[in-house]
């Protein structure tokens, strides 16, 4: 008989099942200031503290909220962020995610870089200083197979990469041992909704229709040995408390299960979205910067990652405060850095805000007291036990 | 107090505090709480600074006539990987010191006791300085002792947790018992947290968060350091012990009333 304990998904139906979520989500509804204020008094917050924060009253009390988020930030990692950038392996996809720039009814030109042209594109962010890389990849095992991202990963490593992380369609727990073996470092795998209905309203086709599958990826790759795996929703997409309890209550089955695994946790907001796609439940900046402070609060260790997705003057607004790692100068379309050129680009992902080339972000950094961090890891640090 | 100095392998140092160089908000900032703390060993982050790199943020600011460079291999998970760091380090001249930290779980950062001793059994085989991070685990820095390490560093409460010495007990007998210097890491977060593992007998302290993190770091760094001199020169001028009853401080009989 199936535990439980046996997987996410069955700890989230348990959820769900049980009345837990809902209680908690009446809970976010009835917060009181007082609830709010009691919440900010004991740090690490609890999980009804958690709640407290994600509520309408936390909104008048942001800037405290903030600032504690901004101490306890700095306590865990010091006055540092880390940069990183992703290289866009390909943009061939078999799915129909509605959202997305790259579904496969979206009629842009299609890129699968070669590995030289990855070798192309390494060689020019490592000679900009960067040493975290991110690869991404739309879903297609004819153009993307593992074989593939197997070769880029170990080039990457090879160039001297210090941190590779894969971002792409969930693997099987073998394929993910593989990959570690390679030298991968870390996977990025958004649930982009905890909300089922939803999550089949916007995967149309394709086979990430398959929740379940999708929801387990963060274990399997725990469970291969890789080193830290990435979770986070997109913002926009489900109803904005019930997704920050799932991630919650994510981020914390992972860290009781893979005690040795490293969680961080994304926050990706859908600004702009392909034609016809209207946004349920879209996300203020108000509700973000509570997001974000909640989480560091309630989970002082977990890195928190802002990308280019967000314009520069959020994002200066958060370095630090929550946000020990943002990504800069990023382009999301293949070859977009060298072999193609901006012009005559590959179709993109999503439209970068944050358009700065990575000095400026530097220096936004600098600015916000803080010191931008190109390498905080070593290649001697393998990921796999 | 002139001739007070602590030997660690055979080399003197007259300050007694330690100093890591994460966490500062630039390497300027790092370079003048350094200097102000006196300190003479600077541990520094293998996974974080690009070793064969001059113009390394932290590196650059750090001069090796100046300072011992300890590096330390920080993000190491097993013995394997702790030993892989410590080699490059050495590889690439940077020293062949190493303070040895194997933590397996990325959260609270506590170090495992069974890869920790069977990297330093290597690493001291193969020639290493090693400067072991432990659990305040005393039999733990016996065993480490034995096998040739040059200290055994206790941590007093989890990294950067800011808690102090909340092992104390333990500490108090890994001081009693150890033929090798006791320095006590982690957890630090006032400068009497400091003056008290040095009125204990710890050998020295090392600090990173409570510095790099503070409003003036420089400024904090000088709190540090007096809190070092003042815990020792207590330490040697021999700490009354603590009463259960009030007593007078001075003897009452021979009085003229
Ligand atoms: S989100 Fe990913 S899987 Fe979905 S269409 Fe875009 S690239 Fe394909």
């Amino acid at each position: 008989m199936e535990t439980p304990d046996q997987s996410f998904f069955h700890s989230l139906t348990a959820m769900e099942s049980s009345g837990a979520l809902s209680e908690a989500l009446e809970r976010i509804t009835k917060s009181t200031v007082s609830d709010v204020n009691n919440a900010m008094e004991r740090l690490p917050v609890a999980w009804p503290g958690f709640l407290a924060l994600l509520s309408g009253p936390a909104e008048n009390h942001l800037d405290e909220i903030k600032s504690l988020a901004k101490n306890l930030t700095a306590q865990r990692f010091g006055h540092t962020v880390n940069l990183y950038i992703p290289i866009y392996l390909s943009n061939a996809c078999i799915n129909q995610c509605a959202y997305c720039g790259f579904n496969s009814r979206m009629d842009i030109r299609r890129k699968t870089l070669s590995l030289d042209e990855v070798g192309l594109e390494g060689e020019r962010l490592f000679n900009e200083g960067f040493r975290n890389i991110l690869l991404v990849a739309g879903e297609s095992r004819k153009d993307t197979p593992l074989s593939l991202m197997e070769q880029s990963v170990r080039a990457l490593k090879e160039m001297g990469f210090v941190f590779v992380g894969l971002e792409a369609e969930p693997l099987g727990e073998d394929e993910y041992r593989i990959l570690g073996e390679a030298g991968l470092d870390g996977v990025t795998v958004y649930q982009e909704t905890y909300d089922r209905e939803m999550y089949a309203r916007v995967h149309k086709a394709g086979p990430k229709k398959d929740y379940q599958w999708r929801l387990g990826a963060p274990e399997r790759v725990a469970k291969a040995g890789i080193r830290s795996v990435s979770v986070g929703f997109l913002l926009g997409l489900g109803e904005f408390c019930a997704e920050a309890v799932a991630l919650a209550a994510h981020v914390k089955y992972l860290q009781k299960r893979f005690w040795q695994t490293s969680v961080s946790v994304s926050f990706p907001r859908i600004h702009q979205a392909p034609a016809g796609f209207e946004l349920a439940n879209a996300v203020s900046d108000t509700r973000l910067i509570k997001l974000i402070s909640a989480m560091r609060l309630f989970n002082p260790d977990v890195t928190l990652t802002l990308s280019t997705r967000e314009a520069p003057a959020l994002r200066d607004e958060l370095f630090g405060v929550g946000i020990n790692q943002v990504s800069a100068g990023s382009k999301t379309s293949p070859g977009a850095y060298t072999v193609i050129g901006s012009e005559s680009s590959a179709g993109e992902q999503f439209p970068v805000v944050d358009e700065r080339p990575p000095h400026e972000v530097a220096e936004a950094i600098k600015k916000a007291g803080l010191e931008f961090v190109w390498k905080d890891w070593d290649k001697n640090l393998r990921p796999v036990a | 107090m002139d001739n007070d100095s602590l030997e660690i392998a055979g080399r003197k140092f007259s300050s007694r505090l330690l100093l890591g160089t994460g966490k500062f908000r630039s390497g300027q900032l790092m370079a003048q709480a350094i200097e102000a703390s006196g300190s003479q060993i600077v541990t520094v982050a293998l996974r974080r600074v690009d070793i064969n790199n001059p113009r390394d943020h932290i590196m650059a600011h750090l001069d090796p006539s100046k300072y011992l460079i300890l590096p330390n291999t920080s993000g190491a998970r097993n013995a394997e990987e702790a030993v892989r760091l410590a080699r490059l380090a050495r590889a690439a001249g940077v020293s062949d010191w190493v303070k040895l930290e194997v933590t397996p779980e990325p959260r609270y950062l506590l170090p495992d006791p069974v890869e920790t001793l069977k990297a330093a059994e290597i690493l001291v085989k193969e020639g290493f300085i090693v400067l072991p991070y432990i659990n305040a685990d005393p039999v733990l820095a016996r065993r480490l002792a034995d096998i040739g390490t040059a200290t055994v560093m206790p941590l007093g409460s989890p990294i950067g947790s800011n808690q102090g010495i909340r092992t104390k007990e333990s500490i108090a007998i890994i001081i009693e018992q150890s033929p090798v210097p006791v320095v006590v890491d982690a957890g630090l977060g006032a400068p009497s947290h400091a003056a008290e593992a040095l009125e204990m007998g710890a050998a020295a302290v090392l600090v990173n968060t409570a510095i790099a993190v503070a409003g003036d770091p420089p400024a904090m760094a000088l709190a540090f350091k007096k809190g070092v001199e003042a815990g020792r020169a207590a330490y040697l001028a021999g700490l009354g012990k603590p009463l259960e009853q009030a007593e007078a401080s001075s003897p009452l009989a021979g009085l003229p009333w």
